[in-house]
């Protein structure tokens, strides 16, 4: 048995989640999933539809936010008492940072954003897993050494599949057993939007992104202009933040947001591979850049190879004309 | 406030990578060296917090010798020393390296206020060996700080989350994670690279474990493409990614 951990923010659902459950089913037969606080036991339902037959709830007064080190000690007191093969979760900042927690308590290995997982096909043989490293430009093949497969499921690497006929799961109240300590780190508040807008990088379906070519802090406004008409948002390269053009919460890359749009239009960015970390989960990449030999064109499904100040507008003028016919 | 930053030395890859022909390792030989990303930002941070409240910054990294390189290009920037754990330079896997890490934390005199990571490694991330620290230690642990308060020995700490600012606080001795975006790094000055060579770093050397998590080969990540097909030059090709554009359904 596999059990998932189905992550969700005072009651809403993680999707990197369903991704991590349907991770699961492709190499156990039996899935269970557990959530952490009260507030998550109304997801027993979607993680039946994809697949989980047992829904553990963890029930604890102090449960009532995001307390990483609570979950590591909650995971370790339902494994004693469910004895699984594996444990997953989303290969997202909560879902790492948990089962670390987890790993750290067990003193056992974890394998983090795995895109492939084999388990141990006996007592004397590791678990294989292959994860990413250097911002996924380049895969790891690991073995683990551990009768317990704690790993994190790269995002992105699995599509979310609901099962056919969707699974109606038992659900389990679980009352773990933690100490003031082990709550001490949790969120007290929260700030409020840390984007400017509506449209934020992580949810917008078009990401207009400006490099180093862009040239300086106004020549962003054609570049916000394109966006908005595409109802889409601004994004930029580390260079721009660095510089101080833009607004750190805007940079795509592997120290900024990782970002999976529709339409990712990179204009006047060659491609660092940190960016490229970013923002290569993309359905199409299209880039404008003066050189033709710029790294980006190796990641990018379409190209045109010129001046950004002068191909922007034209695109925002013909874009006009479309939408107006 | 005494104060320990952790870093790691690694290669400051560009857009391609080459391996070394047993495809275990990134081939170096072309490549520049620097600290990861995020410990930059540390590094920043606790030079900041010395100013303000006076105090000690310690460098702790694991790595070849040649990792003196980044620690003498930190304590430039304004640490006070640096213990160096020396291995041949081969990855050590994360609970190895934890455990390295603790000892050398614990064998020190100094009872440290902050220890503070980079919120990953550029080279493994395997976003773990913060928290195992925390763990041995009995320290709590705040991870991806984009923005960090101290006050009467209690840290607040703002973490960024999809749209969302969280709050967390914790009070000291603790070990904190930080984010690019949290301070902007300052470049070593003249006469801080001159005292950078009269700092003290501690060479040990620790003793290797069998790896838990053990790596077998690296393989670079395919492309997604293969390749942009290239739509024209300039303004003149506008038309055709209009053209693409109603083909992906993003224009009707």
């Amino acid at each position: 048995m596999i059990l998932v951990l189905i992550d969700h923010d005072r009651g809403e659902l993680d999707p990197l989640s369903l991704r991590a459950l349907t991770a699961a089913r492709k190499i156990s037969d039996e899935v269970q999933a557990v959530v952490i606080g009260e507030a998550g036991s109304s997801l027993s339902g979607i993680a039946g539809e994809y697949g989980a037959s047992a829904f553990h709830v963890a029930t604890h007064a102090g449960l009532t936010d995001y307390a990483p080190a609570a979950s590591g000690k909650v995971l370790q007191q339902l494994i004693a008492q469910l004895n699984p093969v594996a444990v997953l979760a989303a290969g997202s900042p909560r879902g790492n940072e948990q089962l670390a927690h987890l790993a750290a308590l067990m003193d056992l290995p974890m394998a983090a954003e795995c895109s492939s997982i084999t388990l141990s096909t006996g007592a004397d043989s590791p678990h294989l897993v292959t994860r990413a490293r250097w911002a996924a430009n380049l895969l790891e093949e690991a073995n683990v050494h551990s009768d317990l497969l704690i790993a994190t499921v790269l995002a992105f690497s699995v599509e979310a599949e609901p099962l056919s006929p969707p699974l109606v799961p038992t659900v389990e109240k679980f009352t773990p057993d933690l100490s003031d300590r082990d709550l001490q780190v949790k969120v007290i508040d929260r700030g409020g939007d840390a984007v400017r807008g509506g449209v934020t990088l992580a949810d917008a379906k078009v990401i207009v992104s400006g490099g180093r070519g862009v040239g300086g802090p106004e020549g962003f406004t054609a570049l916000e202009e394109l966006a908005s008409l595409l109802e889409g948002t601004v994004g930029c390269s580390r260079v721009v933040t660095s510089a101080g053009w833009r607004p750190h919460a805007e940079q795509v890359g592997q120290t900024g947001t990782k970002v999976a749009p529709d339409l990712y239009i990179a204009a006047g960015i060659s491609g660092a591979m940190q960016h490229i970390a970013g923002c290569k989960n993309s359905k199409t990449i299209v880039a404008i850049n003066t050189d033709s030999e710029a790294p980006i064109l190796a990641y990018a499904d379409y190209a045109i190879i010129g001046d950004l100040h002068k191909v922007i507008p034209a695109l925002t003028a013909a874009i006009k004309e479309a939408k107006g016919r | 406030m005494d104060i320990l930053v952790c870093l790691k030395r690694v290669p400051l890859a560009g857009s391609t990578f080459l391996l070394t022909p047993d495809s275990r390792d990134v081939d170096t030989n072309h490549l520049a060296f620097g600290i990861s990303p995020h410990e930059e930002n540390a590094v920043e941070a606790g030079v900041q917090l010395i100013e303000q409240m006076g105090g000690s910054l310690t460098l702790l990294t694991l790595g070849s010798a040649d990792a003196e390189e980044q620690l003498r290009s930190q304590l430039a920037i304004g640490a006070s020393r640096a213990i160096l754990l020396e291995t041949d330079g081969e990855d050590w896997d994360p609970q190895a390296t934890a455990s390295a890490l603790v000892e050398a934390i614990q064998s020190e005199e100094t009872k440290f206020d902050l220890l503070l990571f980079g919120a990953e490694s550029a080279d493994n991330a395997g976003y773990q060996i913060h928290i195992r620290i925390a763990h041995a230690l009995g320290l709590p642990i705040v991870t991806n700080v984009k923005s960090m308060k101290i006050e009467n020995g209690v840290a607040r700490c703002e973490r960024v989350v999809g749209t969302q600012r969280e709050i967390y606080e914790t009070p000291l001795p603790a070990v904190i994670t930080v984010r690019d975006g949290l301070n902007i790094p300052r470049y070593p000055s003249v006469p801080g690279r001159i005292q950078a060579r009269k700092k003290p770093i501690d060479h040990k050397k620790p003793t290797p474990k069998v790896p838990k998590l053990e790596k077998v080969s690296l393989s670079v990540a395919p492309s997604n493409t293969g390749g942009a097909k290239v739509l024209g030059n300039g303004a003149e090709a506008v038309p055709a990614l209009v053209e693409v554009l109603q083909t992906i359904g993003i224009l009707a």
